[in-house]
């Protein structure tokens, strides 16, 4: 079965979430950044003269599609690589997904989202 | 008497025309960054347009209007239009070193740019149609009169002894009342004080402060029409009060939380239009009294139009009308004979008298350009409209007017 991880994190935690998720073998992925709020309040800035309040807060949302034999293991990469404690540190949604399909090679289910070097090599678990 | 082109002064003022015609394009980026996005290219329009439409005017016959042989001091003749008569020759009137044209251009720079100013009032749901019909009016009705009254041979607040050395009334006060005006006929923008309207490119209005701040010493400097004391005094002038505003601002945007970008080269553009008037007629220590003082005025002043709830969006009144009304008071408080001896002396210096003329130059620009500006909104808002649709206004003025994305 094929799932899709949206993890919705802080800007500035990119860079470890990605690093760990490079280190467990998760190589196909992509982000955009994307705002709202949920517990966090707004910030203030400053305008010309006093300030203004801003709401909808810059957050990054990382997408992997994975077989769900490797979810539990890449959301607690994610979970733990992009902690600080700090109200804003995002949600996890996880949805099934339909189908994939490689556009270079038309391989379509599980062995699309499979990669040279990814974590169900790894696992002992690669393609033919 | 024949006079002689000096070679010195001819050079340094065509420098200026170049500096002050560049302040145009650094007032659109100016203006342009403070905008959402979705209008960034119509508020640099706004301002580039002028460089086309008074390019024009001013030689088919907005210089004959300003400068042209005077009728009862109020407005020029018709003798210079099409720049007939304004040859490499000095006029003794108005240049006695430089070439008569060189005058003639470097004073279109200036009414390029003050109708440009008042675009700040009505960024973002202006109509464009309108907006040329009430420039060309505005400099012609408003601006052309003006500089009459106060630089043109004859004029009426010119003959009454008013001080200002390049354009506190004509251009600063005159544009940010003629803004607040305009900022009360066509009402806000959609959603003004509802949700916040965020600047898109914050680095594109620093870079415009400081093109402004550069080009300001041919604008003030260059007022001098020469090469000299009075010139360097300007320059000084002008670097000096915009520093000591923009300190002010830091210290006043600090105080609000924390010392903002915007905030610090807001204040260095109030500190410049603030020493305007008095920057060929104090010295470099009354400057920096200028600008400390208008710093907060004009800071106070954006605070009141916002709990008023008044849209006059880029706060042209606050930063230009109110901050050079002080340069005027100013003017008549610091101005000395010590340094420019073709000026006066301010209260300060003997001459209690000059700050009623200048109080009064003030009075009249400000009911002059208010009320004409008031009159040709409502007018136009009658007529042809002044707004764009609700939708045209959501969408943004970039693709509704002009048919174009800013950043694809």
């Amino acid at each position: 079965m094929l799932k899709k991880i949206e993890a919705i994190i802080r800007e500035d935690k990119v860079n470890d979430v990605k690093d760990a998720l490079g280190k467990i073998g998760i190589v196909g992925l992509n982000m955009f950044e994307i705002r709202g709020h949920g517990r966090q309040g707004g910030i203030q800035l400053l305008g010309r003269a006093g300030t203004y309040q801003v709401n909808m807060l810059t957050k990054i949302q990382i997408n992997i599609v994975l077989s769900d034999r490797n979810l539990e293991e890449t959301i607690q990469t994610i979970l733990n690589a992009a902690y600080t404690g700090e109200p804003g540190d995002g949600l996890l949604f996880v949805c099934p997904v339909e189908e994939v399909i490689r556009v270079r090679t038309r391989e379509r289910g599980q062995d699309a989202v499979m990669y040279p070097g990814d974590i169900d090599e790894r696992r002992g678990q690669a393609k033919v | 008497m024949v006079y002689t082109i000096n070679t010195g002064d001819t050079a340094w003022i065509l420098v200026c025309c170049s500096l002050v015609l560049l302040m145009t394009p650094a007032l659109a980026l100016f203006y342009g960054g403070m905008v959402r996005r979705k209008n960034v290219l119509s508020t640099l329009t706004l301002s580039y347009i002028f460089m086309a439409l008074i390019g024009v005017q001013w030689v088919v016959y907005g210089y004959s209007l300003a400068f042209g042989s005077d009728i009862k001091g109020l407005i020029g003749g018709l003798n210079f239009v099409g720049f007939i008569g304004v040859d490499a020759l000095p006029n003794g009137n108005y240049s006695k070193t430089i070439p008569h044209g060189l005058f003639a251009a470097f004073q279109m720079m200036f009414a390029v740019i003050t109708p440009a100013l008042i675009t700040g009032a009505f960024v973002e749901r202006v109509k464009f149609k309108s907006f040329l019909l009430f420039s060309l009016l505005w400099a012609t009705l408003v601006y052309d009169p003006l500089c009459h009254w106060v630089w043109g041979q004859g004029g009426w607040l010119k003959e009454m002894g008013v001080l200002d050395f390049a354009g506190g009334t004509v251009v600063h006060i005159a544009a940010g009342f003629s803004a607040l005006a305009f900022a009360l006929v066509i009402g806000p923008r959609k959603g003004f004080g509802k949700f916040p309207m965020e600047p898109n490119n914050i680095p594109l209005t620093v870079l415009g402060a400081g093109l402004l701040w550069v080009g300001w010493f041919g604008f003030n400097a260059g007022s001098a029409l020469a090469a000299n004391g009075v010139a360097v005094n300007a320059l000084l002038t002008t670097n000096t009060s915009a520093a000591t505003a923009g300190l002010v601002w830091m210290l006043l945007s600090w105080l609000d939380g924390r010392p903002s970008t915007l905030g610090i080269a807001t204040g260095m553009v109030v500190g410049l239009a603030a020493v305007t008037p008095a920057s060929g007629y104090v010295t470099p220590l009354a400057s920096m009294v200028i600008g400390a003082v208008a710093a907060p005025i004009s800071y106070y002043t954006m605070r009141f139009r916002d709990n008023r709830k008044l849209d006059e969006s880029l706060d042209v009144w606050a930063c230009h009308g109110i901050s050079s009304t002080w340069g005027m008071v100013a003017t008549g408080l610091f101005a000395t004979t010590a340094v420019n001896g073709d000026g006066a002396n301010g209260l300060f210096f003997g001459n209690p008298g000059q700050i009623g003329v200048q109080l009064f130059a003030v009075m009249v620009t400000i009911v002059y350009s208010f009320g004409i500006t008031f009159v040709l909104a409502k007018l136009l808002s009658w007529s042809v409209g002044l707004r764009v649709t609700v939708m045209e206004e959501e969408v943004g003025l970039d693709i509704s007017s002009h048919g174009e994305r800013s950043y694809s």
